[in-house]
């Protein structure tokens, strides 16, 4: 039995209904919050550990064998994402203790925290696109929940344009898993690639990939879908805002990884050109949006979208250094954007605003917290020695090679946007001096280490993988190797039952 | 009977989509549940519509005997559906949230988290 590919499901989801049965008690329900997201993030680094010795980790729920019962698979590329999501939900776990407030407890906030990082696990891991759509809707209604927490006004209008957005785009999601279906007769993904072999009709299968590209574009935030995304990220409380921006969108990505390697490799030159046109529109959009913006969580929303570009670019160049580069600058990017969003929390304690005009001189009361908001941003940026750096690198070395040249100067130019609005959050927050006449309570001790502690563990990340980047670098490639050759996870799925 | 649910499916994504568009958040709502409605029609007529035994299958054999109906399409539907109605669900109360923050049924009153 492959125990490890199961654990990091069902233990957020073992939490969560235990913290369901200690709900009037706060400190059981914290306590369950660290400790789950805490055994969350060691059974997720076993599994990585056995997927890097295996290649592929294989389990048939209930022994049913591949393509007629659900698997769960774990390959590079997922393990890698099971791992980020362990970090980034232990991080917000602790950064809760005391940042997410008593009337957000009393309201759930710790089981619906499991239940999203169970849904999220479940859709990294799971090998059956019907399942997928299960984890998504799992994850979506998680995340709803969560949004809404606090009730107030501007939640409930970013929350009906995120719920809206999100459910057309489940829609046409279930609606591409029915032509699917009806196309293949299978729901397992890897059943689904071996068939699609050998269908003739490829313009039918060129539909159904637009319409998977068009649903999980929703959920990535990509080009022309993105607007769900800076109209309700910013209104939640900040620990929930860090979880969304850090994993949700992710998702999204990881799934076109997923589809558009495994099942959609068939005419590549049309769907990828697609993907790369949206790629160079989702980068520049993204990076636009935030100059014209001076709200801290807004300006940083906008550049998830911006940072997605990137991603998308590396799984449209389709050249195994992209992959490496897309894989890559997931890693990276997760890590660096839930804790920029972390720390806009503390300066949010500190200043009692998220309005960049209305903020100023952190530099001076607390310099710590500018060195610890400057590894983030300028990594993001792409500066040498961060981890973007490297991200940035490789992709944008992938574009040379595949001779791509305008997307990489939009890439470039995306780069250089990047830092200029970093810098303006720099100026605007940390340099400049409070402006007069606006009123502050400048609150620096008391209970908030606990929300120091993840800000810093993620800066020493971010620090770490761009000085000693090699393992990353590694594991990136033989997730880039198993993405391109999809018949190793055709065959670690289907194995000996394959005709 | 195929053809006829063809035209049903897409006379339900047309008024589906035709609500969203709609100012109104009730009528929004409305349309997200044609649509998860239409989705699931889709699932139902494209698994094939035969009417055909229970797939049940004889003890001994390994395959069931003559026609038989897809049990996996139904089991699909019926999985969509029950999420269908939970995430419905949500939505009317959040509407019902919405409307008593905002005071409006309208989606042009909604727009401050977009400056």
């Amino acid at each position: 039995m492959m125990m490890s590919v199961a654990l990091p499901v069902v233990l957020p989801l073992l939490f969560g209904a235990l913290s369901v049965m200690f709900w009037r008690s706060h400190f059981a329900q914290r306590s369950l919050g660290v400790l789950g997201t805490g055994a969350m993030l060691a059974v997720s680094v076993w599994l990585l550990a056995d997927t890097w010795e295996h290649g592929h980790v294989v389990m048939e729920m209930g022994s049913w064998p591949a393509p007629f019962g659900i698997v769960l698979v774990s390959d590079m590329l997922a393990a890698i994402m099971v791992v980020l999501t362990g970090i980034i939900g232990f991080a917000t776990a602790l950064y809760s203790l005391s940042g997410i407030g008593k009337m957000s407890e009393k309201f759930g906030y710790y089981p619906l925290l499991h239940l999203l990082l169970a849904g999220v696990n479940g859709a990294f891991l799971t090998g059956d696109i019907f399942n997928l759509y299960v984890w998504f809707e799992v994850m979506l209604v998680a995340s709803f929940a969560l949004l809404i927490l606090g009730g107030e006004r501007a939640q409930m209008e970013g929350a009906i344009k995120y719920v809206t957005l999100n459910l057309l785009s489940s829609m046409i999601f279930l609606t591409a898993i029915g032509l699917t279906y009806g196309l293949t007769g299978t729901l397992n993904m890897a059943d689904i690639a071996d068939k699609l072999a050998t269908v003739e009709d490829t313009g039918l299968i060129t539909v159904i990939a637009m319409l998977y590209l068009v649903a999980f574009g929703v959920k990535a935030a990509a080009f022309p879908f993105f607007f769900w995304l800076p109209a309700s990220y910013h209104t939640p409380k900040v620990a929930v805002s860090a979880l969304f921006a850090g994993l949700l969108t992710k998702v999204g990505v990881y799934a076109l990884y997923r589809v558009f390697t495994l099942i959609f490799n068939q005419d590549v030159d049309y769907t990828h050109e697609i993907l790369l046109w949206v790629a160079a529109a989702t980068m520049l959009t993204g990076v636009l949006g935030a100059a014209a913006h001076y709200e801290f969580r807004r300006i940083l929303s906008f550049h998830i979208i911006s940072q997605i570009g990137y991603m998308i670019m590396g799984l449209a160049l389709f050249t195994p250094l992209a992959l490496v580069g897309g894989v890559f600058y997931i890693m990276h990017h997760i890590i660096v954007k839930a804790n920029l969003f972390l720390i806009s929390g503390i300066t949010f304690v500190m200043k009692g605003t998220h309005e960049l005009k209305q903020m100023g001189g952190i530099y001076r009361t607390n310099p710590m917290l500018g060195v610890l908001f400057l590894i983030p941003a300028l990594s993001l940026a792409g500066l040498p020695p961060l981890s973007g750096f490297f991200a940035k690198f490789i992709i944008i070395r992938a574009g040379i090679e595949a001779e791509a040249y305008w997307v990489v100067a939009v890439a470039l130019v995306v780069g250089l946007l990047t830092l200029y609005s970093m810098i303006k959050i720099w100026a605007e927050v940390f340099w400049k001096a409070q402006p007069e006449g606006v009123e502050t309570d400048d609150v620096t001790s008391g209970p908030m280490i606990w929300m120091w502690i993840p800000v810093i563990m993620l800066a020493l990340m971010t620090v770490a993988i761009g000085l000693y980047g090699e393992p990353i670098y590694q594991m990136a490639l033989m997730s880039a190797e198993q993405l391109l050759d999809p018949s190793q996870y055709i065959e670690a799925v289907l194995g000996e039952s394959r005709p | 009977m195929e053809v006829v649910m063809a035209f049903v499916v897409g006379g339900l994504y047309a008024a589906a989509i035709y609500m969203m568009l709609r100012r109104s958040i009730v009528k929004l709502v409305i349309g997200l549940v044609l649509l998860s409605n239409a989705a699931n029609l889709l699932i139902f007529t494209v698994a094939g519509m035969t009417s055909g035994a229970p797939p049940l299958i004889a003890p001994g054999d390994t395959v069931p005997e003559g026609i038989s109906a897809d049990p996996l399409a139904q089991a699909v539907v019926l999985t969509a559906i029950v999420i269908g109605f939970g995430v419905l669900a949500f939505a009317v109360v959040l509407i019902h949230r919405a409307y008593e923050v905002v005071q409006a049924d309208d989606m042009d009153q909604m727009k401050d988290t977009d400056r």
